[in-house]
């Protein structure tokens, strides 16, 4: 809630200072920022349904995974899990610290919180939109690599 | 040329309906199929909703005015291909200061993109912003312990930071090609 409010605080002195300094140029911004919304609406609508669909369905399975745990392929299967499902990480880290608190091991926690955060299947149309598909797809696979690594090390250190 | 590339942004917007489109019939199956789900699945989009929109009209005004104001020149210098570890650091520093969720930074990333910025720089702020943003390091000591949440933010620190240098040799060297062809 604060940051929203000082982002808004924010972008509107910018506004203001942009607007008294040349209103062309400002009109010309405010202009960008309509036709940007207008191309990425419809993407941003869906990634918000996507990511209500994924939690509401999959969100009970997570401790099933957590307690199933066995070794390479539940740590893989909670890797991907993270890919796929998508979670604002202030929610993230109370659930993966009650699945550390029940006995997880720190590798899997890991895992999942770097994959939750890092990597989205359901961001991922947004990106290609954005970015372009190579960068999206280069991105999200080396994130996967990335979290892998991570949470192998985390494993080792803590 | 320019027809074409309004043709692309046709084809491009229609895809994104496309998508939507698709996304809002599996929402009504799954309402259909299993009703018990339907209340959490709209608490959770609902919340994501609300949580964009109180940033993402400023964000995009942010990115208007960014794109009017400030240089080519400007962006290339601090974040190009030629920046450095100062690039790297700015980098990480506007992706960990906090803003919202990960699709909010896309389009600050494109408008960085058209400017100048480098791959390398490009990866390690959508990172940062995805998983070392300050406030919320201070939730995950909370939940998870100091020593995780240390051990986590200097790992992956390091490791964005090898992965933005690697997409980027990649990109470039595919770009090199293509020229070449």
């Amino acid at each position: 809630m604060k940051t929203a409010i000082s982002i808004n605080g924010l972008v509107i002195v910018l506004l203001i200072i942009s607007f008294i300094k040349d209103k062309k140029k400002t009109k010309k911004s405010l202009l960008i920022a309509l036709k940007t919304l207008g191309k990425i609406a419809p993407s941003i609508l869906s990634v918000i349904l996507l990511i209500g669909l994924m939690y509401g369905l999959l969100s009970d399975k997570i401790a099933i995974f957590f307690g199933q745990e066995n070794g390479v392929i539940g740590f893989f299967t909670i890797a991907l899990f993270g890919s796929v499902i998508h979670m604002p990480s202030l929610l993230a880290f109370p659930l993966a610290g009650s699945f550390l608190a029940e006995g997880a091991s720190v590798s899997s926690v890991a895992a999942f919180i770097t994959t939750l955060t890092m990597i989205g299947i359901v961001t991922l149309p947004l990106e290609i939109k954005t970015m372009g598909k190579k960068f999206a797809i280069y991105r999200n696979l080396f994130s996967f690599g990335i979290a892998l690594i991570i949470a192998v090390l985390m494993g080792v250190i803590l | 040329m320019n027809e074409q590339m309004m043709k692309k942004n046709k084809k491009n917007s229609k895809k994104g309906f496309l998508f939507l489109g698709l996304v809002i019939v599996g929402f009504i199956l799954t309402s259909i199929l299993i009703p018990e789900k339907s209340p959490l699945i709209l608490q959770t989009s609902f919340d994501y909703f609300k949580q964009m929109a109180m940033v993402f009209p400023a964000i995009l005004i942010l990115m208007g005015l960014f794109t009017v104001w400030i240089s080519k020149e400007f962006v290339m210098t601090h974040l190009g291909e030629s920046s450095g570890i100062k690039g790297i650091a700015v980098a990480f520093f506007l992706g960990a200061i906090p803003t919202g969720p990960i699709f909010v930074a896309f389009p600050i990333a494109q408008a960085l993109r058209k400017k100048g910025a480098s791959y390398t720089n490009l990866v390690i702020f959508l990172s940062a912003w995805a998983c070392i943003k300050i406030p919320q390091e201070l939730v995950e000591m909370q939940f998870l312990g100091v020593n995780f949440m240390l051990a986590r933010l200097l790992i992956t620190t390091v490791f964005i930071t090898i992965m933005g240098v690697s997409i980027n040799k990649l990109m470039n060297t595919e770009k090199e090609i293509e020229v070449k062809i």
